[in-house]
């Protein structure tokens, strides 16, 4: 088994994390780059994400924006580069080849690292997606540098480092890392914890296009098939406007019905705390927090739902909080921002006519007039 | 076969506390657990074990408290365990972990048999990057296979091997080559007990204790804080809000008359939100 230690260029003893100069291989590391993940066709929101983010990072820093496109040759690429400008990018890097059909490692970490090591950017940005993460993880390996997951907050320092900002301790804390003295700095995102950008169509801007120095013969893993999810709301929930979700304070799984008819009645999308997923209540897909699903809505409403931080941290996003539970002293009340001491169970009924009522037509009639 | 699992030992971050005052977490006291996610790819070792023989090695880099986890490992049904511990592994970003332990994991192939498959969990609970298989798979020069959900076959003839594997908006089919490394994910399998003579055993089994030198370490500025590319700056807790939720008088008043002053709350804040959830709602 060999290890990447004879390839790689060796670490200069002394410190990694003292601030020194840094090495003169590293100072012509410029602008900002953003992966764009292809998802079936359609470029990954979290893409679109980041690249609003990159626009703040590269005008900072008075650099370019660019994207990176990797896929098979075809509409798809071509597609996702006419977003990457409307969404911001000053210019987009293309590989496109058949081997970039489906997602894999090895074709997908040589091009981003042969890209890299070409055009050399400062900040490089990726979603902490299943496909970003698998990818980021690798390409930060062979280039030897820092990689920081799951950031909630990016920003520059003033002599031009990213400041990477991210939840430790299970959600408890924060902290600030930078990558000091290697390049280039790299960091995951998770969905929806940017905001989404103003889309603008602009004319399409440079393009950059390069070959992949491998073929389908090189490539060990091999693509059998696909099955995407049947249930496509799932994908919904982190990006539903208004969300209604139920804790383990409703006591029985068919209690769960209260929160879907509320969501129902209001047009929402319903998800759940953990604890509900592991007793098999819901889906693992409607979790919501740390290790489920990160959510932005106007309007969140959550019903017999303790705040545990790691809950929080998948919230916290969100527009307006609206928390029922039966404890005055659940920590849900100290970041929602309006709060009933009510039982839920008799509570979701009441709520869910309310709403209708307030809704219906006639209603809406008469606040017209 | 030849399988090694990496674990981790981690605080149990359910119970995790920040002191209110001074914003510092309060260790003192949290047990530690084996990384819950590390179970599970332990187990996928074990039953792979059951089916076609050979041997389950696991691993983890920690502090020489670390080898708690390993005897538990053991006491599940793991054969052998090794701790690489060393005072220079200190304060390893994931890049320098997954170097020491590409680095052991190369050893123990000289040592104990080349292995056919490396296993992590997918996430540690507490760094909760996913970097680090990732890391050793590349340093190892090992085909990833990240997020598995299922492996469906093994040919240790043709060593070929064919997964599930997680993927955005469904399930990716891989067949791939062994040696390989797979990050295994969460519910994926049901966690044994093991037996009270595997727990007996565990307990008078050997640990094997490697220092950086043993695992053939030789070049130690690519370890701990001197091989970690990224720094830790800045610790904080987050913002608490300045105030809290605004509270919805109950008292004494039917469920509806207190629903229609929440709803006139949520639409006097969000003015706009009337006319959305009206349309959403298809009402
Ligand atoms: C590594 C790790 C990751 C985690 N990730 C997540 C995650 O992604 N998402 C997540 O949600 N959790 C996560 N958790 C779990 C988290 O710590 C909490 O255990 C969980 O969020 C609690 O869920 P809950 O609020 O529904 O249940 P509980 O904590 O049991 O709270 C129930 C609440 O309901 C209230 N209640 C009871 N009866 C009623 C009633 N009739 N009406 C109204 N209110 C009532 C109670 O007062 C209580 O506040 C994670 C934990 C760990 C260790």
């Amino acid at each position: 088994m060999s290890t990447a230690s004879q390839t790689t260029p060796r670490i200069a003893p002394g410190r990694a994390g003292v601030k020194k100069e840094l090495p003169d291989r590293f100072k012509d590391y410029r602008h900002v780059w953003v992966f764009l993940e292809l998802e079936r066709g359609n470029v990954h929101p979290v893409s679109f994400e980041l690249l609003g983010e990159g626009r703040k990072l590269a005008d900072k820093l008075e650099v370019q924006l660019a994207g990176v496109v990797l896929g098979p040759p075809g509409e798809m690429v071509e597609d996702a580069v006419a977003e990457a400008f409307a969404y911001g990018a000053d210019l987009v890097y293309i590989v496109d080849a058949p081997p970039l059909a489906d997602y894999r490692n090895e074709p997908f970490a040589k091009a981003l690292t042969d890209l890299v090591n070409t055009h050399k950017p400062e900040i490089l940005l990726l979603g902490a997606t299943t496909l970003g993460r698998d990818l980021a993880g690798s390409v930060a390996t062979t280039l030897q540098t820092g990689l920081t997951a799951d950031c909630t907050e990016l920003d520059v320092d003033s002599d031009g480092s990213l400041a990477a900002t991210r939840p430790t301790f299970g959600g408890s804390l924060l902290c600030t890392i930078y990558t000091l003295n290697y390049r280039p700095q790299m960091a995951t995102v998770r969905p929806r914890v940017m905001p989404m950008p103003q889309r603008v169509d602009k004319p399409v801007g440079r393009v950059m296009r390069h070959k992949l120095s491998l073929v389908e013969d090189d490539i060990v893993t091999k693509v059998l098939g696909f099955l995407p999810d049947n249930q496509s709301a799932m994908a919904n929930l982190a990006y539903a406007d208004v969300v209604v979700a139920g804790g383990l304070g409703l006591g029985a799984a068919e209690n769960l019905q209260l929160v879907k008819n509320l969501a129902r009645a209001i047009g929402a999308e319903h998800g759940c705390s953990r604890p509900l997923v592991q007793k098999g209540w819901m889906p693992a897909d409607r979790q919501i927090g740390q290790t489920g699903k990160t959510i932005r809505p106007k309007l969140y409403i959550a019903a017999g739902i303790s705040g545990a931080i790691q809950h929080r941290v998948g919230v916290e996003g969100a527009d307006l909080i609206v928390a029922i539970n039966t404890d005055p002293n659940a920590p849900i009340f100290e970041f929602a921002h309006l709060g009933i001491v009510t039982d839920a169970i008799r509570f979701l009924p009441a709520l869910t006519e309310a709403f209708t009522r307030r809704l219906s037509p006639h209603s809406r009639d008469k606040l017209a007039s | 076969m030849h399988i090694v699992v990496c674990i981790k030992q981690v605080p149990d971050s359910a119970q995790i506390r920040v002191h209110p005052v001074t914003n510092t977490i309060m260790r003192q006291g949290v047990p530690t657990i084996i990384n819950p996610y590390d179970l599970f790819a332990l187990e996928e070792a074990l039953k792979l074990r059951d089916v076609h023989g050979g041997e389950v090695t696991v691993l983890t880099m920690g502090p020489p408290m670390a080898e708690d986890s390993l005897r538990k490992a053991l006491g599940y049904g793991a054969d052998r365990a090794v701790l690489l511990t060393d005072r220079y592994f200190a304060g390893s970003d994931t890049l320098a972990t997954s170097f020491a332990l590409s680095q052991a994991i190369a050893k123990i192939g000289e040592t104990f048999g080349r292995p056919d498959i490396v296993f992590t969990g997918k996430q540690t609970i507490d760094g909760d990057t996913a970097q680090v298989g990732p890391g050793i798979a590349k340093r190892l020069d090992l085909s990833q296979l990240t997020y598995v959900a299922k492996i469906a076959s093994i040919d240790l003839d043709t060593r070929e091997i064919e997964v599930a594997r997680r993927a955005e908006g469904g399930t990716q089919l891989l067949k791939s080559r062994l040696p390989c490394l797979i990050t295994m994910l969460e519910d994926t399998n049901e966690i044994r007990r093991g037996s009270l003579q595997q727990a007996l055993c565990a307990a008078r089994s050997q640990v094997v204790k490697w220092t950086a030198a043993d695992a053939g370490i030789d070049d130690l500025t690519r370890c701990g804080l001197r091989g970690s590319p990224t720094v830790v700056k800045r610790v904080f807790a987050p913002t608490a809000r300045a105030e809290r939720a605004a509270q919805i008088d109950t008292a004494e008043r039917g469920l509806q008359d207190i629903a229609d002053e929440l709803i006139a709350d949520i639409l006097t804040r969000r003015p706009a939100l009337e006319h959305e959830l009206a349309f959403n709602s298809g009402t």
